[in-house]
């Protein structure tokens, strides 16, 4: 089976940092990671290859040459080969561009490789964007079935002897069992599988791995659709909510700090003023 | 691309510190085929060393380290503290200027094991980080035959090479899995704790009195570590300070105090809380040290394998000043240097035997035998974290008290101090300690 992961390099939030004077997100300096939801989505296809020792897997990502380290994480993990979408000219892309770019790279590594991609891992979502809109919209541009928020994938064959997937997704208020037959695009939960630790041999490839990249020049893409020029939306404005007002500390009986709570709440403005 | 399972290496590293780094370093400069082993994210990730660097065999290494590597501030102010009860006695002596093979810095080793690291990757070496090591290979062709290490293990990977370096730090659970070394004796192992404190550059620099850039190495022994081997430390980072002690292990279960309240005890001294006034505690890690010397070496190398660095044991705390990192990186050019004249030979086998005359004969072997007795007399001396440490700031307040009752001639006070913890076992100490130094 082809197998393609797609991921993308964040800041670890685990470590942000907040400017003490202005109060905004220190980023330069801040570590980068694969995406973690990105990590079980390579962990679900990881396990695809596990049962069916034919299967080839690719990772794909789009963003600066940076990003190759999180394409070598990937392959120290276990995939076999990986692809850096770069270049200027995709640079400030919303998710529609972002996810046109991506299908655009996909088809083109498609036809380079003379065989489309069985099944596509993405993470449920990235956190630092928090969209979760970039998988569905490749699947969607790519034309494909797509099923998102996924705990489970079994695969299996239908009446006809296709092959097909049945993957369980997460819901708010319990679980949806899909079947869709392949190609087919998911989009892992955490609770899908449990990342395995890279190998020395796979992390020695890895390091010697030669990252292929994909520039604007090399695909076949209507260039209105690309970056910001190609974005219908924008981010305006990125600001921390502001802080909420402070917070006193009250002692006392518990009888007197019900009634300063009364008593504050009286007083707060706009508040209800009837005795 | 396919993955070679078969491929060989001429050397493997484990353990990408100071001593892994240095070896890697000089072994791919001559060429050689060396696989430098990391089980952190990155050279360093795990490293909490307080620290200070003396650069005399960095600067053998890489002679322009000073314009490439990640130093904090250079130590030109030394103060040694004898605290008891609120009471303290410093002594500070500040330099002017240092010769280029006597300076030391203080490093942050996050950043500067990543950058030797990455140093000796390029040198050509094969950096192979978030890979933990979990078995030495070891050959034995016969019963009668000493062990041979042929290789690693990093889970169902296997890797083989004609040396195998061990740097895999003060924790040895290789050696000890392997049979090639006994387990540490709690006598020569200590825990330390370190706090990093965030402070704006020009505050550090006001409150410990330093020119920019500059540094400073605070020592202090005392009550602090209730009566336990061990001491308090300070080291001045670029913007913030380094706070934490190292306290001796082998009697740590009979005091009631616990580590963490020996930290506070030694923060809460007015000198130390007002260095920190307003700082903000940004990190909290603790560590093993080896504290032995040169009596807990074990042995430094056999078939297939030599040991450096602090996994050697290769560190020597003499109280007023502490060494661990120019060993390492010392103990790790010898290795290289070793291997390097072993194959200058045609026989690799010989690299142990060369490894082991080449220590005990450089300045890394004298130093470490030099201040052999040195360990012991601070772990077997219980005075000197019991009773010096008030008897001095007795003599102290002697010496500066002045009230209505009577003045007594110092000489007086002095003797009556001295009595107080008996003349003899003063003396007893005092030669020992000179002795062992």
């Amino acid at each position: 089976m082809e197998l393609l992961v797609c991921i993308k390099q964040v800041p670890d939030t685990s470590e942000i940092k907040l400017d003490p004077e202005t109060n905004n997100l220190i980023r330069t300096g801040l570590p980068s990671i694969v995406n973690p939801f990105d990590m079980h989505a390579l962990e679900a296809a990881l396990v695809v290859k596990d049962a069916h020792s034919d299967s080839h897997i690719t990772v794909i990502s789009m963003g600066p040459p940076q990003a190759e380290d999180a394409l070598r994480e990937c392959l120290a993990l276990g995939a076999d080969d990986a692809v850096l979408i770069t270049d200027r000219a995709f640079g400030g892309a919303d998710t529609l561009a972002t996810s046109y770019t991506i299908a655009s790279a996909i088809r083109h590594v498609q036809t380079k490789q003379g065989k489309p991609f069985d099944m596509i891992f993405c993470g449920k979502q990235a956190i630092d964007g928090d969209t979760a809109q970039v998988g569905p919209q490749i699947a969607e541009e790519l034309g494909i079935p797509n099923v998102t928020y996924v705990c489970d994938i079994k695969l299996d064959t239908n009446e006809a002897g296709k092959p097909v997937t049945v993957v369980t997704r997460e819901h708010d208020l319990g679980y949806e069992v899909v079947q869709a037959t392949l190609p087919v695009l998911v989009t892992a939960t955490l609770a899908l599988n449990e990342p395995r630790v890279p190998t020395l041999w796979q992390s020695i490839y890895a390091k010697r791995y030669a990252i292929e990249h994909i520039t604007v020049n090399d695909m076949e893409v209507d260039k209105e659709r690309l970056g910001l020029g190609g974005s219908p939306t924008r981010v305006r404005k990125v600001y921390q909510p502001p802080l909420r007002a402070k917070v006193v500390m009250m002692d006392g009986s518990v009888a007197d700090m019900a009634t300063q709570v009364v008593n504050m709440a009286r007083t707060v403005k706009g508040g209800a003023t009837h005795e | 691309m396919g993955i070679d399972t078969r491929e060989r290496f001429d050397v493997i590293v484990v353990g990408g510190g100071p001593a892994g780094a240095a070896a890697a370093y000089r072994l791919a400069q001559a060429g050689v085929k060396v696989l430098l082993l990391e089980r952190g994210q990155y050279s360093g990730a795990k490293n909490m060393m307080g620290g200070r660097i003396y650069t005399h065999s960095l600067e053998a290494l890489i002679p322009d380290f000073r314009e490439r590597a990640p130093l904090e501030r250079q130590v030109m102010k030394e103060r040694i503290s004898i605290a008891e009860n609120g009471h303290m006695t410093t002594v500070e002596y500040v330099q002017s200027e240092v010769p280029q093979n006597e300076e030391s810095y203080v490093v942050l080793r996050s950043k500067f094991d990543k950058w030797l690291a990455q140093e000796a990757e390029k040198q050509g070496a094969l950096l192979i980080c978030n890979v933990q090591v979990t078995e030495l290979l070891v050959h034995q062709s016969s019963v009668n035959a000493k062990p041979q290490v042929i290789g690693v293990r990093c889970d169902d990977d296997e890797v083989y090479a004609d040396l195998v370096i061990v740097a895999e730090g003060a924790n040895t659970l290789l050696l000890e899995q392997a049979g090639l070394c006994a387990a540490p004796d709690p006598h020569a192992l200590a825990v330390g704790v370190k706090e990093t404190y965030k402070l704006a550059k020009s505050a550090l620099e006001d409150r410990c009195g330093l020119m920019p850039d500059q540094g400073m190495a605070w020592l202090t022994l005392g009550d602090l570590t209730a009566g336990l081997m061990g001491g308090g430390f300070v080291y001045t980072n670029k913007d913030s300070v380094s706070v934490g002690l190292v306290v001796g292990l082998d009697k740590i279960g009979s005091v009631e105090t616990t580590v963490e309240d020996m930290l506070l005890k030694f923060q809460a001294y007015p000198a130390v809380a007002q260095l920190l006034k307003g700082a903000q505690l940004k990190e909290h890690s603790a560590h093993l040290v080896p504290e032995g010397g040169y009596h807990s070496m074990p042995r430094l190398g056999g078939p297939g394998y030599v040991v450096v660095g602090d996994a050697a044991r290769m560190c020597m705390n003499l109280g007023y000043t502490i060494r661990g990192m120019d060993l390492a990186i010392g103990s790790g050019m010898l290795a290289a240097d070793a291997y390097l004249a072993a194959m200058g030979e045609g026989d690799s086998s010989k690299t142990a035997s060369h490894y082991r005359h080449m220590v005990h004969h450089s300045w890394l072997g004298k130093d470490l035998e030099l201040y052999r007795h040195f360990p012991s007399f601070l772990g077997g001396t219980d005075r000197i974290f019991q009773v010096y440490p008030q008897f001095v700031n007795d003599i102290m307040k002697d010496v500066f008290t002045i009230n209505d009752a009577g003045a007594t001639p110092i000489m007086g006070k002095l003797l009556h101090r001295v009595e107080q913890v008996g003349m003899k076992e003063l003396m007893i100490d005092a030669l020992k300690g000179v002795r062992a130094l």
